[in-house]
């Protein structure tokens, strides 16, 4: 215990990029994401082919690869962040967003397909419907799978431990070779800084769902 | 039909994987120590115990070039990988009887406090802190953390004062780290050693920094492209690490290691190793605290 007090600092340094990469990374896959998810319902066949492509690929790749091929593949290329910590918001965006789409999209389906006839119907366009009709209705079925893909992300930070970023995990490695003496401890403690992330996105997914049932 | 075709497309990335996995001319390790096979122990002692069950546990690194480097024989070979051998083959335990674990920095203290390993062999700084939790026996070499840059050394660093502005590359969480740390504040950190030679290529570092066998066998591996500075700033003794109170069993292994560095064993093991690319030093006297 005396171990994790007198190194907070360290933990601190730590907590706050695994913090960074969550909200950069987070906000940069949201965006993304639910530009996929667009159009993979769009009514253009060849859009829908290429968002499915990209969700597809990188649903199915494993995050480490994504990570080198933007931290080492490209630098090895000539193409260059001017810190390694851009690469790993972009790697992180990139992965996650393949997983919001899918939140996303499997909130869409969730609306009745009668709903979107009745609005073509009464003349809306495409981008009426979504945004009138269809959105208001899928986004209380997206939030809580949506947590959930912020809770894996906070967790997948750690592979950034790997490519030069020092976070929780480089923390951890640091502080446990400094004090041999209380390894244990300051892995719990490294345990303790995630959960306190974690455990209040999940209680905010509960209490979300709660709050949002859908009515029908 | 198809399967003819996924077999032989597996059969030919299998091909692909085996032509570009590092080869490694290293000779699996121990085969030439002999074994003490007629040992005898004091009852309830545990060598008596590690003797009996035939069968011993070591930590090593499977990462780290000339010391403990996981061979394609799924075997680790290097200077520690022999000193450990050596220990086991005089509690009358054969090479092939060894189970090597791979210990990081995060697992060492813990995997020997609750007995997941016997000893730990794996470049393993002896210091006062970890001397709470467990015990050392040795130190068996004493190695000093230096630089490796890229061939011709165009950034110019000497030492630790003429770093300048340049980024230097070790490892998250080693004593290098906190060592170098100490003298600039540009410094990034990998999971191991080798990666930090990308970042070099590409000049997003100008040197690694870790203790200098390391380095050397980081040389070694590399061909022309790198060199490591004739210049030490500390001073690492590697010790072998064991359950803390066990004295008769450091005794052991202090001996072991006394009467290796008599009888030419830990001379040749570093000649078997570490010593293809670097000079054989004098063995450091064991420290019976």
């Amino acid at each position: 215990m005396e171990a994790v007090l007198s190194n907070l600092d360290q933990y601190w340094l730590g907590f706050k990029v695994t913090l960074e990469l969550l909200v950069v990374g987070g906000i940069g896959a949201l965006l993304l994401g639910i530009v996929i998810a667009l159009l993979r319902i769009s009514p253009i066949a060849s859009l829908r082919a290429v968002a499915t492509g990209y969700t597809e690929l990188l649903r199915n790749t494993p995050l480490t690869l994504v990570f080198f091929f933007m931290l080492i593949v490209l630098p090895s290329l000539d193409i260059k962040f001017p810190n390694p910590k851009i690469g790993a918001f972009i790697a992180l965006a990139l992965y996650t967003s393949a997983f919001v789409a899918e939140a996303i999209r499997s909130g869409i389906n969730g609306v009745p397909v009668g709903q979107a006839e009745a609005a073509r119907s009464v003349g809306l366009t495409f981008g009426q419907t979504v945004r009138l009709i269809i959105m208001p209705q899928a986004i209380r079925m997206v939030i809580p799978p949506l947590i959930n893909v912020f809770i894996a992300l906070t967790k997948n930070t750690s592979v950034a431990a790997g490519f030069t970023i020092v976070e929780l995990v480089a923390i951890s490695k640091s502080l446990a070779n400094a004090n041999g003496n209380a390894v244990v401890p300051i892995l719990l403690g490294i345990a303790v800084c995630y959960l306190i992330i974690t455990i209040p996105l999940g209680q905010l997914a509960g209490w979300m769902e709660r709050k949002a049932m859908v009515q029908r | 039909m198809k399967l003819t075709k996924i077999a032989a497309g597996a059969a030919a990335l299998l091909m692909a994987a085996a032509m570009t996995a590092c080869g490694g001319d290293a000779t699996p390790g121990g085969t030439d120590t002999p074994v003490a096979t007629d040992a005898k122990f004091a009852a309830g002692s545990t060598m008596e115990k590690l003797n009996k069950a035939q069968k011993i546990t070591i930590g090593t690194k499977f990462d780290q070039p000339l010391f403990g480097l996981m061979g394609p024989d799924n075997k680790p070979v290097g200077f520690d990988v022999e000193i450990g051998t050596l220990v086991a083959a005089k509690l009358g335990i054969p090479a092939d009887k060894i189970e090597w674990v791979e210990t990081v920095s995060q697992n060492r203290e813990p995997f020997i406090q609750n007995g997941q390993v016997d000893i730990v062999v794996a470049t393993y700084t002896i210091n006062d802190k970890r001397k709470e939790v467990i015990d050392f026996a040795g130190p068996y070499y004493v190695a000093g953390q230096s630089f490796l840059v890229a061939k011709g050394n165009p950034a110019g660093i000497k030492d630790v004062e003429s770093l300048g502005d340049n980024t230097i590359c070790t490892v998250t969480g080693s004593t290098s780290e906190k060592n170098i740390k100490e003298h600039t504040d540009k410094v990034i950190t990998v999971d191991k050693y080798s990666d930090c030679l990308e970042p070099i290529r590409t000049g997003q570092a100008q040197a690694l920094t870790t203790d200098n066998v390391i380095l050397a066998g980081l040389v070694d591996q590399n061909g022309d492209e790198f060199e490591v500075l004739d210049y030490t700033f500390t001073e690492e003794p590697y010790g072998i690490g064991l359950k803390k109170g066990d004295d008769d069993f450091r005794t052991f292994i202090n001996d072991t290691l006394e009467e290796s560095e008599k009888d030419g064993a830990w001379k040749k093991a570093w000649e078997d190793t570490a010593g293809k690319v670097l000079p054989t030093p004098e063995p450091p006297a064991v420290d019976r605290y």
